[in-house]
Order: C-alpha cells, then sequence, then structure tokens
C-alpha cells in the first residue's frame, strides 16, 4: 500500500502584524504515503508545529494559509471550520504534547472518548462503549472497562498518552498527527509509547505523521524524515538514507549536536548563533549565517533540491559543487 | 575520590511531606559525596526525589532528617542558619529558563542582585563584576539593561549561570538545565558549563533524566527511583555495565540515533509506583525481570559491587549478562 | 558607567508604532483616552476654560435653561452650571485618584504578606478584610462617614477603608502564583532576605492586576464620592461637587431639569471614560490580551 494519504504542496503559513509579518512556514511539500510514518524533525520556530496545525485547518485567525494541504484527497486548505468538522479526529486525528492538558478533567475517560467516538461515526452509546473499550485494548491499558470510569488525574501522564492515542484511533482516521507525544514523557514512558505506536503501524496499517525535535526518536520509529529549518524542508529521505549520510549541513550538524550515549568522552559541536526571527528569514538559504560552508552564492538565492538515490532530497548550494 | 574530606558530603538525607493522603517519601536516606572540581550526575525519571535533594540541600525545603557537611563542616538545623553557613558555596541553576528569571528585572539587576546580598558589593566595583560575569558566559555588556524576554532561551541560561556563579559558589547544583533548550542550543550550554568548570574549578551536582548528557559532563552517576539511590558509580562503567536492572533498563530505553539499532529499545513493563503505597521490599521489584520472591520481602541495601561501584540489589546484574 | 548608559537602544520609533497599533485594535479605548483627556484639561484649566466664575450668584439669572448664555442654564443662585460643572471635574479627579491610592496603600501591603508568609497570619488578615467585604458596597462607607461626621475628606477616607479589601485579595491572588515561581526560589538560593524578595520580586510582578483593578474603580470611587454628597454626607456646600450639585436641585428636577440632568451627565461621562480607560489598560498589561506584534 503506497497511497499517498497527507499531501502537501507549496505550504505557506504566514501571520501578518502591524510591525512584520512572520513567516511560520515558508513554501514546503510533504508527501506521507499509507502504512509509514514520516518524521517532521526541527528546532523550535522551525514551523513543523504550524504545518500540523495547517494539515488539520487549525491555525488560529490573523494566521494566512496558502498552497495546498489534502487528507486522503480532501483539501484542508481555504475551508471553513464546518466543513473541516468530519476532518478532525475523524479522517485526520491529532495528539498533542501536553497528555494532562488534552482531556477534560472534569469528565471521565469512558464519556470523552464515547463522545468522540460518536461525533464521526454512527454508533449508539453500547456500540461506542464497544469500540472505546476495543481501543484501549489496542493500546495496552491493563483492565479497559475500569479505565473508562476514571478521570484524567487519576492517571499517570504515559497512561493518558495512551488514552489519547486509542480515542484519536478509534475513529479509524486516515492519518493521526503527532505533535511532540513523547517530550512531556520520561524515557522509559518514551520508550513504551515509541514501541506502541511502532505495533500499531506494523499491525494495523497507521500512517503517522511524527513531529519532534528528537533525533533518537526519528531514528527508532519512523520510515521517512523531512528536516526543517526556519519554515522549510532543507533535507527529507528515507531515515535510513538521511541518517547514514546526512547532506544538508544544517542536519549534518544536529546529528553532530546530540550528545550521543556510549560515545564515552566526546567532543560536542554545537550550531554557533540562534534561529532567526522569522519576521525577517535570512535572503538565500536561511541557513547561511550560521552555516561554515556558506558563501556569496549560499546568500544570495535559495538552493534548489539536490535529488539523491531513493527519493533523498536536500537544498544546499555547496551540494551542486561535489563531484 | 581523594582521601581528604569532599567538598560536599551528604548523609541520610530525607524528606517526608505530609499530605491529605498520607506521608511520602521524597527523598528516603540519601547519602553521597561530591569531590572538589567534580562533576557527579544524579539520574532518575519524574517523581524519584531528584529535585528534592537539590530544594533540601539549599534550604528551600526543610529536610526530616540527614547531615549536610561542606568541607567537613556540618550546617546548621534552621533555614535561616543553613543558608549562612552553605552561603556562598552553593549555588543553583534551574531547568526553565522562561520561568527563573524575574520578567521585571533587567539583567543587570538579575546578576547584581546576589553580588549585593552576599558580597555588599556597590558602585564601580558592582558594575565591573556584573561584566565580567556575563563576559564568562558569553555575553556582552550591551544586555545590561535588557530584559529577559528580549533573550532566547539559550542567553536566557547563560544570564541565569552567570547570577548562579556571582556568589562565587564552590559546588553549584544543575537542575536539568538544558532540558527545555533546543539541540543545537542544549549544546552550546554544556559546552559552556565544562570550560566553566575546567576554568573556575568548579564541582556540579547535575540533575537531569537525559542520560547522553550525563555521560557527557559528569564523572560519576548516581540513580534514583523512587526516592533512593539505586546505584552509584563512574559514568563510564555504570553506562557500559549496568548492575541494577532498572538502571539497564533505563539504558535501554534511550532511542539510539542509528535507525539500524531501532530493534535495541526495549521497555519497562508498568509504571512508577505512587510514593504514597510504595512496593514492599525493593521499590523496583513489581517492574523488574529479574526479581524473586526475596525482593517483595525485603529491600536490599546501597552496598558495594566491585570497583567504584554501589547497588541496592540482591541478584544485581553481572557484567557478563549485559550486551548491549 | 558610560557602558551601562549607552546601551539604551530599544528605538522610539518601535514604541511609537506599537502605541498606533494598540489604538487601532482598540478604539473604544481611544475614545475612553480621549474623553478622560479632555476632563483632565478641563480640571486643570477650568479658569480659563469657565466663562463664569463658578461661586458668582447672580439672582437676576435664577434658574434659566440653557441658553447661549448660559449653555447648561443656571441654578437657583443663578450661578452658570457649565463653569460649576467644569470645576467639579477638578474635584472628581482628586477624589478618585485619592481615595483609590489610598485602597492600594492599604490593600497591596496586606496582600502581599499574607500571600507571601501564608499559614496563620494569612488567614487573619484575609478574615478581617472579609469582614469589610461583608458589608453591601454603599452602606459601610455611609456608616463609616456617619460615625465620623459629614465632609468630603470623611467621605472619602469611608471609601477607601471599605474598599481596600479588593485590593487585598487581588494582590494575594496575585503572589499566590508568583510565590511558586522559579526566579522566586532562585532569589531564596541565593540568600535574598525575605524583605527584599516581597519587594523587588512579588511586587513589581504583582502590579498588573492591581493597577488594573485600580483603573476599574476609579470610576467607582467618583460615583461612590458622588453617592455620598448626594445624600448629604459628602461634599458640603461651598464645595463644588456634581453629586452635591445634582443633590441641592433635586428638589426642582421637574421644573428646572437641566439643573440635575448636566452634574449628572458630567458623572456618567466621567466613569464612563474612566471605565473605558481601564479596559484599555488591562489590554496593555495583562499579557493574555498582550498586543500581538
Amino acid at each position: 500500500m503506497s497511497t499517498p494519504v497527507l499531501q502537501i504542496a507549496g505550504l505557506r503559513v504566514e501571520f501578518p502584524g502591524l510591525l512584520r509579518t512572520v513567516k511560520a512556514v515558508r513554501g514546503i511539500n510533504l508527501t506521507v504515503t499509507g502504512g509509514t510514518v514520516m518524521g517532521l524533525v526541527g528546532e523550535s520556530g522551525s514551523g513543523k508545529s504550524m504545518t500540523a496545525m495547517a494539515a488539520l485547518g487549525l491555525i488560529p485567525k490573523p494566521g494566512v494559509v496558502h498552497g495546498s494541504v489534502k487528507v486522503d484527497g480532501f483539501e484542508v486548505v481555504g475551508r471553513r471550520d464546518a466543513e473541516l468538522a468530519p476532518l478532525r479526529g475523524g479522517e485526520a486525528a491529532m495528539i498533542f504534547q501536553n497528555p494532562m492538558k488534552a482531556l477534560n478533567p472534569f469528565f471521565t475517560v469512558g464519556e470523552q472518548m464515547t463522545d468522540a467516538i460518536r461525533c464521526h461515526l454512527p454508533f449508539d452509546k453500547k456500540a461506542a462503549i464497544k469500540a472505546a473499550i476495543a481501543a484501549l485494548e489496542s493500546v495496552h491499558l491493563p483492565d479497559p472497562t475500569f479505565t473508562l470510569d476514571k478521570y484524567p488525574h487519576q492517571m499517570s501522564g504515559g497512561q493518558i498518552q495512551r488514552v489519547m492515542i486509542a480515542m484519536a484511533l478509534a475513529c479509524q482516521p486516515k492519518v493521526l498527527i503527532a505533535d511532540e507525544p513523547t517530550t512531556a514523557l520520561d524515557v522509559t514512558v518514551q520508550a513504551q509509547i515509541i514501541s506502541l505506536l511502532r505495533e500499531l503501524v506494523a499491525t494495523q496499517d497507521r500512517t503517522i505523521l511524527f513531529i519532534t525535535h528528537d533525533l533518537g526518536v526519528v531514528a527508532s520509529l519512523c520510515d521517512n524524515v523531512a528536516v526543517m529549518y526556519a519554515g522549510e524542508i532543507v533535507e527529507t529521505g528515507s531515515v535510513v538514507d538521511v541518517f547514514a549520510d546526512p547532506k544538508h549541513p544544517y542536519t549534518q550538524k544536529l546529528m553532530n549536536t546530540v550528545p550521543r550515549l556510549g560515545a564515552g568522552d566526546q567532543n560536542l559541536n554545537f550550531i554557533p548563533g540562534q534561529v532567526p526571527d522569522m519576521g525577517f528569514p535570512p535572503k538565500g538559504c536561511a541557513f547561511h549565517p550560521r552555516c561554515d560552508q556558506a558563501d556569496d552564492k549560499c546568500a544570495a538565492s535559495a538552493p534548489d533540491y539536490m535529488i539523491f538515490n531513493n527519493d533523498h532530497k536536500a537544498a544546499c548550494h555547496r551540494l551542486d559543487e561535489a563531484p | 575520590m581523594t582521601s581528604a574530606a569532599p567538598l560536599m558530603s551528604v548523609e541520610g538525607l530525607s524528606k517526608v511531606f505530609h499530605t491529605r493522603h498520607g506521608d511520602v517519601n521524597a527523598v528516603d536516606g540519601v547519602s553521597f559525596d561530591v569531590g572538589s572540581g567534580e562533576t557527579v550526575a544524579l539520574v532518575g525519571e519524574s517523581g524519584c526525589g531528584k529535585s528534592t535533594v537539590a530544594m533540601t540541600l539549599l534550604g528551600l525545603e526543610d529536610r526530616s532528617d540527614g547531615i549536610v557537611r561542606i568541607n567537613g563542616v556540618e550546617d546548621g538545623a534552621d533555614e535561616k542558619s543553613r543558608q549562612k553557613h552553605l552561603g556562598t558555596n552553593l549555588s543553583i541553576v534551574f531547568q526553565n529558563p522562561y520561568a527563573s528569571l524575574n520578567p521585571k528585572m533587567k539583567i543587570r539587576d538579575v546578576i547584581a542582585e546576589p553580588l549585593t546580598t552576599a558580597f555588599g558589593l556597590r558602585g564601580k566595583a558592582l558594575n565591573e563584576r556584573i561584566i565580567k560575569l556575563l563576559a564568562d558566559v558569553g555575553l556582552g555588556p550591551e544586555h545590561l539593561k535588557r530584559y529577559p524576554h528580549e533573550f532566547s532561551g539559550g542567553q536566557r541560561q547563560r544570564i541565569a549561570i552567570a547570577r548562579a556563579l556571582a556568589l562565587e559558589p564552590k559546588l553549584l547544583i544543575l537542575d536539568e538545565p538544558t532540558a527545555a533548550l533546543d539541540v543545537s542550543v542544549q549544546a552550546q550550554v554544556l559546552k559552556l558549563l565544562r570550560d566553566l568548570q575546567d576554568e573556575l574549578g568548579l564541582s556540579y551536582l547535575f540533575i537531569s533524566h537525559d542520560l547522553a548528557t550525563v555521560e557527557y559532563l559528569s564523572r560519576r552517576v548516581m540513580v534514583m527511583y523512587l526516592g533512593r539511590i539505586v546505584e552509584t558509580g563512574l559514568v563510564g562503567d555504570v553506562f557500559a555495565n549496568p548492575a541494577h536492572p532498572y538502571t539497564r533498563a533505563l539504558l535501554d530505553s534511550v532511542p539510539s540515533i542509528d535507525p539500524a539499532l531501532r530493534d535495541n529499545l526495549k521497555t519497562l513493563a508498568g509504571e512508577i509506583p505512587s510514593p504514597l503505597n510504595r512496593p514492599k521490599g525493593c521499590a523496583f521489584a513489581p517492574r523488574c525481570y529479574f526479581a524473586e520472591d526475596k525482593c517483595s520481602q525485603s529491600s536490599p541495601n546501597l552496598e558495594p559491587a566491585g570497583q567504584d561501584r554501589d547497588v541496592a540489589c540482591f541478584y544485581p546484574i553481572k557484567s557478563t549478562e549485559t550486551e548491549r | 558607567m558610560s557602558i551601562l548608559e549607552t546601551s539604551d537602544e530599544v528605538p522610539t520609533l518601535a514604541w511609537r508604532v506599537k502605541a498606533k497599533a494598540f489604538a487601532a485594535n482598540n478604539k473604544l479605548f481611544v475614545v475612553g483616552a480621549t474623553g478622560f483627556l479632555f476632563i483632565l484639561l478641563c480640571a486643570i484649566f477650568a479658569p480659563l476654560i469657565a466663562p463664569y466664575a463658578p461661586d458668582k450668584i447672580d439672582f437676576s439669572a435664577r434658574l434659566q435653561g440653557p441658553s447661549w448664555a448660559h449653555w447648561m442654564g443656571t441654578e437657583k443662585f443663578g450661578r452658570d452650571i457649565l463653569s460649576r460643572v467644569i470645576y467639579g471635574a477638578q474635584t472628581s479627579l482628586i477624589i478618585g485618584t485619592a481615595v483609590t491610592f489610598i485602597a492600594i496603600l492599604i490593600g497591596a501591603p496586606i496582600g502581599i504578606i499574607a500571600g507571601y508568609f501564608g499559614g496563620r497570619l494569612d488567614t487573619l488578615l484575609m478574615r478581617v478584610s472579609d469582614v469589610f467585604l461583608a458589608f453591601p458596597p454603599l452602606l459601610l462607607p455611609i456608616a463609616i462617614t456617619a460615625a465620623l461626621g459629614s465632609g468630603l475628606g470623611n467621605a472619602m477616607f469611608a471609601i477607601a477603608v471599605s474598599w481596600f479589601p479588593w485590593y487585598a485579595r487581588i494582590t494575594r491572588a496575585a503572589v499566590l502564583r508568583i510565590r511558586t515561581e522559579p526566579y522566586i526560589n532562585a532569589a531564596r538560593a541565593m540568600g535574598v532576605s525575605h524583605t527584599r524578595i516581597m519587594w523587588r520580586h512579588v511586587l513589581p510582578n504583582s502590579l498588573t492586576p492591581i493597577i488594573v483593578q485600580g483603573s476599574m474603580d476609579f470610576g467607582f470611587t467618583i460615583l461612590a464620592a458622588a453617592s455620598l454628597s448626594f445624600i448629604g454626607l459628602g461634599a458640603t456646600p461651598p464645595m463644588i461637587e456634581w453629586g452635591l450639585m445634582a443633590a441641592t436641585s433635586r428638589s426642582m428636577f421637574l421644573d428646572a431639569w437641566w439643573t440635575v440632568l448636566f452634574p449628572g451627565m458630567a458623572i456618567f461621562f466621567t466613569v464612563l471614560c474612566v471605565n473605558l480607560v481601564g479596559d484599555g489598560v488591562r489590554d496593555v498589561l495583562d499579557p493574555k490580551h498582550g498586543i500581538k506584534e
């Protein structure tokens, strides 16, 4: 199965202001095929979360969205909220970084799950409860019937994140968008969630757009990866290709800045400078002010993608010159 | 370890919180030393009590039991005398640089505050010291009149470090100093901390849940689980050959940056128990693959297990079993 | 020192642009601020603007309706109402400012001490404040003024005393939130004293809700003072005060409506403008309503 489930083309997200227009996403193309996990990596301010929000038409008010986002062929950009209601939580579900704040503390897990299910599927109450129990079982929560009667504060962060995943998957979405779902969790819990997601992809053929800043999580979960910097995708390809042979200087540097476990007394590299102000992104290649390989060309014009084997692409002027 | 008295020595530190639901032993008889110029890491997951250790050491929380000695001298019993004694020996850098700087104070005043309180510096001497401290962390005098919100996360953490250094501490407690920062900035701050240690001969108590940064910065590591230390030793040894099953589980949970190694990611079953009903015997036993009957009946003490290594486990993993 | 002096590089232009952006998004604030500025100018330049002396008695012009000579008419002693309304602005603004300040000066320290130290001290201070809040809004000032004797000074004091618990409460709520902030812990870890922490860390960060509440209450205090004057407990005759003006003319309201209407309108207009400004101040200072650049 390799049909494109999520297609993003020429997506731009801008927040016009009186002083400046913040260009959060600056023309990205991304395709997530069915049954795969796409990792969208970047630092804060790279536009990765805005891309996720745009995929569900959730960009807040002053924001302007250009380009196209298609979920299973359905165009999201330019739709009104009412038209998007069946999409959100139905065709495309989202899970968030802070699981503790994602559930309403005044209702039980069961009430919130059945509500969500009945919003999108023509189930009566009994069938919805059944579906909820099945969903909770699939995320390996012990004693699902008991869990339904619990309030969010009676559960741990890891358990709630499992509930959120169960809730998101209960309506059989075409794509699951996960925005840093493991960042707020402890390492052992993160490992549990990663292996759960891996299992769901393998056994249920799920499609996931996984947004994170953690390269280790990408390496252990995703099939493909897109690296974002300053609102653009600088490099994309299969995880194996990109991690084995990163082409873009930013990807290379990012990988070198991560302290590796078991590497002993290593010399840690870092990227000098700061992430640019997206009100005034640098001209040319956005990374050139922080890149040690940059020359005049990099400051003058934005680079095109160079394509390597297996759809591994990177946008850098220096790659043209390499033999 | 040096034979002389360590810079800081902690003995039987305990903290009990009295809550509506019962008493919580957040920290339960923790003992350790930090040598001069040494970095000791305190590792564990949220709720294991590692931050409470920091708070009690600083006197921000009263401790229920235990003795803290600095350079062999025992500190006082109440917060006031404790702060007087610890005085400028101890300082802290907090996790979130967005919250640990008063948003209504200019950077100059942020750094000046400890200098005036602790040393009574005024006027020219004060300004020179402030500029020197900022220079030490890589910031210039042009930043003095700005407010915290005008800085990025990494710069703010530099300011917080400069403030902590203002007291001229011998020991700096680092409470997850890079957890709130982006990876590229995280590396800058880690490197700065290392350089400062080399330059000033500082000791660090490095509290973290991130094993890779622990390995980068520390010499020794202590692993905490539910208020107790379960394993200590040299970082390289412990991470290469963990003896406590929990240490091993922690290490196995860290996702590798190499996609080929993704199947090495192993998950630990279950959840951290609530400290309100701590399991009988070894607190880790209910989740432990190696647990036997004995483990759920009596609780193991932290005992020497090889060179520079202490483990609190009845059946520690032998190094031959730990092929990672 | 010179380095410290020269690094102030926040450009004034950005400030102006920000102000413009704010004004564009808050038209009601602009209306309120303009009105308030107008009242303020009236108060300051009253001797220059007022067409007549406010206390000039002219029995030949008693109870005249609005005309070109007397835009707002005259009252029973023939004094020009427009001039008296203009001079009345002075009294009202002084009342509003003074009362709000006294209430904050009493309430804020109580709230800070209660919130910062907590425990029994907190309970004691807040229960005492609650006692003041248990009275209906105007009853307590009336009782206090009645006990102290009527007069504007006593009335102002009475309103401030019955109003301070609101500031104690608001301040305490802010302090409770701030007390757990890491920067407070950081200061404590540096050995900074409690007094200094309250003064340098807690107070500046709890100021926002106090200022917002103050700007909202400004109108109320003017209204309360006018009400006390109206029922004869506030300002006394030689003074020029809107509430008092309305009170002394209330018996002839049906025959000479302008004697009551214009002072009443002045109160209404002032309180409205002040409240609009208060809303705007909240928008500026409250981060949840902050200006988007």
